[in-house]
């Protein structure tokens, strides 16, 4: 059986090098790094939180970088992927952004509220939605950099009771119109999910839920990585 | 990028919303070259909405001047916000959407929006910050009479900025069955474009009517700018006559055309309050209307170009001016226009016109309490 990717955000900070560490050692392949914006439209309760608590502690994009370079020490080969927002970029300059992520230790990048068709000469993934036509879905897959990131909800990152029912249909158009892998994300949240949702696409994200283990340090977020990886792998 | 105003406007939001902004950018497309729908908006706006506002002329306001009020304070609701709201429910219906959300600041345009859904019969969503809720209580008492949901917004500054986060967050929740009412000239497109061109009956009516009054057109046209949807509509009228001075006037601590840089706020690319890092900076005004770190692109693309000046008023200011008006004229403004008669004294122009773009109603008990602490 293929294995199924595992995806991990985490929000840029001090102890994220620490905790990137963790959640690979744990069986993660692929860990998203959030760079905060103060207006992040995209974003539910859990990573909005997040976001303001990184700000408020001095994580600007300066800062952002250096954390990217001190995770890719602790990660190995393991895929670093900044995950932000455009104004960041603005403020940055979109070509500087991209270099110095990449010259830090980025893999790629993943820009929320940049949306498939803009700016298509900056290199990220792309992400596609239950609401996105075919057309759409298509011109993201090609110009998507390695994998499509399938948003399973209409709505908003956070966690939610049970997988959304609008990903299967959307695995379905995505997998008619490119063989780009595909991993979903926004609103899983427990193994069960993961597992579920590992049952239609590639890959998962995982990204509130483990926001929230690890607030309760290294420790508890590999637990709950390991659980998650376990569920992808059973 | 797809910008609309030079560099400035674009789409900046996140895949859900994208097929929601095409639908509507194809909608605004058919309705604006549609004569019945700029019938039935103009039937509204006579029969409903109190259109055309008079313009009134101002004796004694600024000796040595004749200043003309267009007084959008006298129209339904007590502001221009009505205007844009009436034809984006006669869009949201044409998009068979039976859900509204919207975000206030002042709460002139929740109070807009709630009177459309309710003559429509639309289910309303409005987000207000807590702070704003607290200093425009009579706005969310009115609001929820006329039947819409008014949700404290209880993040960040609790200000205008979250409560459009938050809109636009329940709208990318909801955006098979929602319209998104937004009610400035800023978001992704084609949003500045349509709200501009909802408002543009402001200053085409003021336009005629200075023109049937004073037999000339007015030397200087001065408006308020928030998100800057009463200014662009003003504007509107008198962009093409080059010897009118146009001249914009943010509260001083709201300047985005006046002291921001070029960023990306709410969907849009334009000029904002931020830091080097592209974090949104506070603003800080008294006028709850104006208290917004962005303003709508097309502002910026005019600064950029000359053709609107961009000034700043300060809350003190502001608060004379109101007192001023209402001393003088028997017409309390809102703060929020309060900011653009602040700076008509300084004008070379004699002949003004000024954007009376809402009344002060609102504004009571807030502006009377600071009064009475700068003059105590």
């Amino acid at each position: 059986m293929v294995r199924k990717a595992l995806v991990v955000y985490l929000m840029a900070g001090a102890e994220a090098p620490e905790l990137a560490e963790a959640a690979v050692d744990a069986g993660a392949d692929l860990v998203e790094l959030g760079f905060p914006f103060s207006d992040p439209l995209a974003d539910g309760p859990v990573v909005r939180r997040a976001a303001e608590r990184a700000l408020a502690s001095g994580m600007r994009t300066r800062a952002c970088l250096e954390c990217l370079a001190a995770t890719r020490e602790r990660v190995g080969e393991t895929p670093l992927v900044p995950m932000t927002y455009a104004a960041l970029l603005e403020a940055y300059g979109w070509e500087r952004f991209a270099d110095d992520a990449r010259a830090h230790g980025a893999t790629s990048l993943i820009v929320a509220d940049l949306p498939a068709g803009e700016r298509p000469e900056l290199r990220r993934v792309q992400l596609v939605a239950p609401t996105s036509t075919d057309e759409r879905l298509a011109l993201a897959a090609h110009e998507t950099d390695g994998w499509l990131y399938l948003v399973t909800v209409t709505g908003t990152t956070g966690v939610r009771d049970a997988l959304s029912p609008a990903l299967g249909p959307l695995v379905a158009r995505a997998r008619a119109v490119s063989d780009v892998p595909l991993y979903a994300g926004f609103g899983i949240s427990t193994p069960a999910q993961a597992a579920a949702a590992a049952e239609l696409a590639d890959g998962v994200v995982v990204g509130s839920a483990a926001l929230l283990a690890a607030e309760e340090g290294p420790g508890a977020l590999a637990r709950f990585v390991s659980s998650l990886r376990a569920a992808l792998d059973a | 990028m797809t910008a609309s105003f030079g560099e400035y406007g674009g789409r900046y939001v996140p895949e859900t919303l994208v097929p929601a902004l095409d639908e509507l950018e194809a909608a605004w497309r058919a309705a604006r070259d549609d004569e019945a729908f700029w019938a039935e908006v103009g039937e509204l706006g006579r029969t409903y909405a109190g259109r055309p506002t008079p313009l009134t002329v101002a004796e004694r306001f600024a000796p040595g001047k004749r200043v003309s009020l267009k007084r959008e304070d006298l129209l339904h609701t007590g502001a221009h916000k009505l205007n844009n709201a009436l034809g984006q429910a006669v869009l949201a219906r044409r998009l068979g959407k039976r859900r509204v959300v919207a975000e206030t600041g002042a709460g002139q345009h929740g109070v807009a929006t709630a009177t459309v859904c309710a003559r429509f019969g639309l289910q309303c969503v409005v987000y207000m910050g807590a702070e704003d809720m607290r200093r425009q209580r009579p706005n969310v008492e009115r609001m929820r009479l006329l039947g819409a949901e008014v949700r404290p917004v209880e993040i960040g500054t609790r200000t205008l900025k979250e409560a459009t986060s938050e809109a636009i967050r329940d709208w990318i929740s909801n955006v098979e069955t929602t319209h998104y009412l937004i009610g400035s000239c800023v978001g992704p497109a084609p949003y500045p474009e349509l709200v501009r061109e909802l408002q543009a009956v402001v200053g085409r009516e003021a336009r005629a009517q200075h023109l049937e009054r004073e037999g000339r057109l007015p030397e200087a046209v001065l408006a308020c700018v928030g998100g800057g949807s009463n200014a662009i509509g003003t504007f509107a009228g008198f962009l093409e006559d080059e010897g009118v001075e146009l001249v914009g006037v943010e509260a001083a601590g709201a300047a985005s055309l006046s002291s921001g840089r070029t960023g990306v706020l709410h969907g849009a690319r334009s000029s904002i309050l931020a830091d080097d890092d592209g974090q949104i900076v506070d603003a800080h005004s008294i006028s709850a209307g104006l208290d917004y770190p962005g303003v709508g692109p097309e502002h910026a693309w005019l600064r950029d170009t000359g053709r609107v000046r961009y000034v700043t008023a300060t809350d003190e200011e502001a608060l004379r001016a109101f007192r001023r008006l209402a001393e003088t004229e028997g017409i309390v403004p809102a703060l929020e226009p309060a900011h653009a008669l602040a700076r008509v004294a300084d004008l070379d122009a004699e002949l003004v016109l000024v954007c009376l773009s809402g009344r002060g109603d609102k504004d009571l008990d807030e502006a009377l309490r600071a009064l009475a602490a700068l003059e105590a």
